[in-house]
């Protein structure tokens, strides 16, 4: 990576700066290039959602904001501050296990397959990080994470080990694991595909309820054309790890420009 | 010709159950020590340091490819070549401990390896330290992965213990055979020895299974 960091802002500024955003973004893994100069931005309070073909670029996307995943070339800034580099004597340069750690504290991720962790309860799952990485007693973070069990209905399965729960349910402890961390963006990879159509409502309506009464910055990826469009504020539409099309919703999905996209969503449209 | 004397046997078992006594803190001070050393080395090959894996790596392929009795005269006898002039017990202790932790850390390696890689993804994403993310996440479920095999090298240490009684360790063997060279009679003493350990191995070996299933069911994961 011998990129000229000289063109990347140490940190943006102003009033409208983005929550997130990508900027020049690389990423590959051996010669496949995953992404390829990608800029995306994602605004304060802001629910966008990130469909496409598979293969496309989508998870890694999410991976790489999460610090999951190094990027081969460009910069990510969350809320102005350098994810993926930190300012050294005016330069910036890779950042270091301790930058990464504190600017990761700014990020949530519900995952696809939920990673709930299996010996620990609902309640447990929600407050072992809160105590651990954010010093709350555990009494605070109980409390805290019982009214987020609530929140995502889930108040008479507190104590519940994930075994004993079905996956809508395991997923919507996820969602509450995640939120009790107080992150100010929140990724969903695909959290309903592993569910079984009956019970992706349960978890689609949390992410509409967080949607309409928090102000959360949220990047989503998934395969439900009509919960995107219903709920996003912006689609981005990936192909081979770039933004093929961008817009909102009625945009994107009334009126596409590009054949590429038309594409997509006929062969989405089919496939329901 | 087959001439077993019950009377010599009553004579010999108090000093064979003390004996047993020694046998059973061999086999649990090394046990300990290599559960303890074995994580270590397990770890260790997990750092981000390609150096410190690779030694470590080679030191348990060394240990691993090597006769435990080979381990236990070099530090006993060879030690001394070197300043380091520690007693048969100590010896015997640190190379039983040593031997066995290279096991183990084998078998906590392939417990931590079965973790799925998701859990890390959902340390990481919950900001976990690595310290936290190994002792509260990945450890406990590695755990069940990782019982049955250090349950066969709790029984297999059990076993190995008799090795001590070449450098004088007072243990089971030791003590059976010092009775064998004072009255030249080996029958009464070393059937006793395979009685004692036959009735030690197996019940331990049921208890671990049990244990295994408890804790199985403890974490959650049935
Ligand atoms: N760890 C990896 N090693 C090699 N290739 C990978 C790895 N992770 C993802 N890829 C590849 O990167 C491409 C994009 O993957 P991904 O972001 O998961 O796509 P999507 O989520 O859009 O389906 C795919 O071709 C995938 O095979
Ligand atoms: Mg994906």
């Amino acid at each position: 990576m011998n990129e000229d960091m000289s063109k990347y802002p140490l940190r943006l500024e102003g009033s409208d700066k983005p929550m997130v955003r990508f900027m020049n973004v690389t990423k590959s893994y051996g010669d496949l290039v995953v992404l390829d100069s990608l800029d995306l931005d994602v605004a304060e309070g802001e629910m966008v959602t990130v469909i496409g073909p598979s293969g496309s670029g989508k998870t890694t996307v999410l991976r790489m904001l999460m610090t999951l995943e190094t990027i081969n070339g460009g910069v990510i800034y969350v809320d102005g501050e350098p994810l993926t580099h930190m300012e050294k004597n005016g330069v910036l340069v890779p950042a270091d296990a301790k930058h990464m750690r504190r600017m990761r504290a700014n990020i949530g991720m519900c995952f696809q397959h939920f990673n709930l962790f299996p010996h620990m309860t609902a309640i447990e799952n929600c407050m072992e990080a809160p105590v651990h990485v954010l010093g709350l007693t555990r009494k605070e973070a109980r409390e805290r994470g019982l009214e987020l069990l609530a929140l995502v209905g889930l108040e008479e399965k507190v104590d519940e080990h994930p075994a004993r729960l079905s996956g809508g349910q395991q997923q919507r402890v996820a969602i509450a694991r995640a939120l009790a961390m107080r992150p100010k963006v929140l990724l969903f990879d695909e959290v309903t595909s592993a569910l079984d159509p009956e019970v992706i409502g349960e978890v689609t309506n949390v992410i509409r309820k967080l949607v309409s009464e928090h102000n959360l910055t949220m990047l989503m990826v998934t395969h439900q054309m009509g919960f995107a469009r219903e709920i996003s504020d912006r689609i981005c539409l990936f192909y081979r790890g770039q933004i093929e099309e961008q817009g909102t919703p009625d945009e994107l999905f009334g009126n596409p420009q590009r054949e590429r996209t038309q594409q997509f969503l006929r062969a989405v449209t089919e496939a329901m | 010709m087959f001439d077993w004397r019950w009377d010599f046997v009553w004579e010999i078992l108090p000093r064979l159950i003390w004996a047993t006594g020694n046998t059973l803190i061999a086999a649990l001070l090394g046990y300990g020590i290599a559960m303890v050393l074995g994580l270590v080395f397990a770890l260790a090959q997990r750092t981000p340091s390609r150096i410190l894996t690779m030694v470590v790596r080679e030191l348990v392929e060394f240990i691993r490819s090597t006769p435990l009795v080979l381990q236990i005269f070099f530090i006993f006898y060879v030690g001394p070549q070197f300043g380091i002039r520690l007693s048969p017990w100590v010896s015997g202790m640190a190379a039983i401990g040593l031997h066995y932790a290279a096991y183990l850390s084998e078998v906590y390696r392939g417990g931590i390896e079965a973790v799925p890689r998701g859990q890390w993804e959902a340390a990481t994403a919950l900001n976990l330290s690595t310290a936290r993310t190994y002792f509260r996440v990945i450890i406990p479920q590695a755990l069940p992965t990782a019982l049955a095999g250090m349950g066969n090298y709790l029984v297999g240490i059990f076993k190995d213990t008799p090795m001590l009684s070449v450098i004088g360790v007072a243990e089971l063997m030791h003590t059976a055979n010092a009775i064998g060279s004072e009255s030249y009679r080996f029958l009464e003493p070393f059937t006793l020895v395979g009685v004692i350990f036959l009735a030690i191995s197996l019940p331990t070996a049921w208890l671990i299974r049990v244990f295994e299933r408890r804790v199985r069911r403890s974490l959650g994961m049935n």
